[in-house]
């Protein structure tokens, strides 16, 4: 297990050097770079531009700035960011934080409600809760999650039930440690449901599409032909055997979560790695679009491999070592 | 079985028929906007911004616009005037356009008598321009950006796809590796970074250009991976071998024979991707990285309705592009379903 584990994080390292290696030519391929407005600060010293330029390699050709700041970022220095006058490594662990409490209270919700109704679809297949809900799935599936995240900030302005916009309150510093948990989850509330809804049609028809296998197994004969009763039947066996493909499913959802939670973020103006990637984007802040598309990826990369290793550990008959 | 024979099959069953006339009717009308739209995409009134849908009513024989008065500026809050409204004409006289670039007109399906007053189906927006008008001027560029897309997408996975499955080797290690990259990095992050890239070398008239190309070369990978296992298993059937045989050359092979066994589930594939297409550029658009003022597609009408006041003030039809977005995407979902289970039977989701 350990071996797959270390393996599997050693791929990592082309991939990342690969995606930051592009990234570079892209951004060097925008005219200007992210010192052309700093430049036309006058508060700015010469002196620290030109610090800056050489510790950068700035003037240099692409795969020469490249190699400077792989040095650098293998020394720990992952830049520093011109937008928000911060140090990078503290701008991405904020935002990182932020965009992982909404993927996961997202999961976490669409789970809940996706599991239990793909179980009720299987088993009362074909009535009117079944079609119903399949149809239901079909639209939440074929909604933009941010056409989904406009409508709630329109419900949200119109019931006024809802905070605007943001992860906290402006009074938010001054609140008292269960304040600021409740603040927290009253702003969670609407990105969750942005970007839950879509994932729960996504994961409701895959369950229901699994446990009807399982029901068809011969085992659920088998249990009812002892005697067991329906509910052991259904939530002791089939239920355990049908849940295997949603769970190879949860790290490509982590992963594309993280995909979605850019719009949502932005549209929803919540403060995660989205929305920093996209304003970084925006104004060229190299080190910062550079560093959220390394956590992008790694975070990919680990959904699947977590994906992996919840499947050998849930299903005894798959080996990860060959 | 071939197109002909999918498409009948198809149009006898209840949702593909549905599916196919709703994306019949949104085609016919992108094609015909000139004639729909009863107004150009920008034209402006500044006495009527944010107007509601105007409702319209019968009397005599006649079908007549309601009137509206501006009763709270500060609030666009605009009144009916009980019984007042001007004649609605089908098939007016307006604006001079090319039906289909080619015959010179001025009819349109609907216009108004007298100038004085407008016909807003779906209401205006924050500089008077009709919504329902833009609506349809924007469904080219939302609607095409899809067909332009799958098609290089197969294109470019058939390709390379095809020809990393028929050759193997060193090509297919690097191909695989390269599709590898490309699926590993999050698609989003990918077209930002892409679209920052290639703007400068890019003026605001090729933007959709631009689009189809971002789109493109984030989409081909998935499609190559999966015709590359299919054209594997191909070549190992008896008749690519008599082919071969016969000194058939690769790229005849590749496309005589290798390529009318994988249409129908190409055709199924790109039915089922074209909605990420029509996706993609409403989100680039929406972020304001797409299509471009005065031009009009869906995603950019909706980064209008983006607004505190359009919010608060209940200005609902300001997002009826994303109703259509919904339409279009859902009928393409739907009857992709249908195609798959007419062309692969076993694929059925119970």
């Amino acid at each position: 297990m350990i071996s797959v584990i270390i393996r599997r994080l050693f791929t990592l390292i082309p991939l990342l050097l690969g995606i930051t290696m592009l990234v570079f030519i892209l951004m060097s391929l925008a005219p200007g770079d992210f010192l052309t407005p700093v430049k036309a600060q006058r508060d700015v010293p010469v002196e620290l531009i030109e610090a800056i330029e050489e510790e950068f390699g700035l003037d240099r050709p692409w795969h020469i700035q490249y190699f400077k700041w792989l040095g650098n970022v293998l020394q720990g220095n992952l830049g520093y960011s011109w937008a928000y006058k911060l140090p990078v490594v503290d701008l991405i662990g904020q935002r990182l934080l932020a965009t992982f409490l909404l993927s996961l209270s997202a999961l976490v919700f669409a789970w809940g409600i996706a599991v239990p109704l793909g179980v009720l679809a299987a088993i009362y297949k074909d009535s009117f809760f079944d079609r119903l809900s399949s149809a239901l799935a079909y639209a939440a599936l074929s909604i933009p999650e941010f056409f989904l995240a406009l409508l709630l900030m329109f419900a949200a302005a119109q019931t006024g039930w809802f905070p605007f916009g943001g992860a906290t309150s402006i009074e938010y510093d001054y609140l008292s440690a269960t304040g600021k948990i409740f603040d927290r989850i009253h702003h969670l509330i609407l990105p969750t449901l942005a970007l839950g809804i879509g994932s729960i049609a996504y994961i409701m028809r895959i369950m229901r599409a699994s446990f009807l296998d399982a029901i068809q197994s011969g085992f659920v004969t088998t249990g009812r032909a002892k005697g067991l009763s329906e509910f052991v039947v259904m939530f002791k066996h089939a239920l355990r055997n049908a849940i295997n493909p949603l769970i190879s499913s949860f790290g490509f959802a982590f992963a594309s979560l993280l995909s979605g939670a850019l719009m949502v973020e932005i549209v929803l103006q919540y403060p995660g790695l989205g929305q920093l990637m996209y304003q970084s984007i925006l104004r060229e802040d190299q080190f910062v679009v550079l560093a959220s598309v390394m956590m992008g990826c790694s975070m990919l990369v680990l959904g699947n491999l977590l994906a992996d290793i919840l499947l050998a550990w849930t299903d005894p008959r798959i080996r990860l070592e060959k | 079985m071939d197109i002909f024979n999918i498409f009948k099959a198809t149009l006898r069953r209840p949702l593909g028929l549905i599916s196919i006339g709703t994306l019949a009717l949104l085609y016919m009308t992108a094609l015909l906007a000139e004639f729909v739209a009863p107004y150009t995409t920008n034209e402006q009134d500044l006495e009527r911004t944010y107007h509601p849908p105007t409702a319209l009513f019968f009397e005599k024989g006649q079908l007549y616009v309601q009137a509206y008065a501006l009763v709270d500026p500060t609030e666009a809050r605009y009144e009916a005037i009980e019984g007042v409204g001007s004649p609605l004409r089908i098939l007016g006289e307006g604006y001079e356009y090319r039906l289909l670039g080619l015959f010179k007109t001025n009819r349109h399906l609907f216009t108004l008598e007298d100038n004085s007053s407008r016909v807003y189906l779906l209401g205006s927006d924050s500089t008077g321009r009709d919504v329902f008008s833009r609506l349809v001027f924007g469904s080219r560029v939302s609607l095409f950006i899809g067909l332009v897309g799958i098609t290089i997408t197969i294109t470019l996975g058939f390709l390379v796809g095809g020809l990393s499955g028929y050759f193997g080797g060193r090509l297919e290690f690097f191909a695989m590796r390269m599709v590898e990259f490309m699926m590993a990095i999050p698609g989003l992050y990918l077209l930002l970074a892409l679209r920052s890239a290639l703007a400068p070398h890019f003026s605001s008239d090729q933007m959709f250009f631009m689009i189809v190309v971002i789109l493109s070369l984030i989409g081909w990978a998935g499609t190559a991976r999966v015709l590359r296992g299919m054209t594997l298993s191909l070549r190992q059937n008896q008749y690519i071998l008599a082919a071969q045989s016969m000194g058939q050359p690769a790229i005849v092979i590749l496309f005589k024979h290798v390529l009318p066994n994988l249409l129908s589930y190409l055709l199924v594939a790109a039915t089922l991707s074209i909605p990420g297409y029509v996706l993609g550029e409403a989100a680039l658009s929406f972020l304001g990285l797409g299509i471009q003022e005065p031009s009009a597609s869906w995603g950019l009408m909706l980064s209008q309705a983006q607004d505190v006041k359009v919010f608060y003030l209940n200005f609902w039809w300001l997002l009826t592009p994303g109703f259509a977005i919904f339409v279009t995407v859902i009928a393409y979902n739907v009857l992709g379903d249908v195609l798959r289970d007419i062309v692969d039977p076993k694929m059925k989701t119970r």
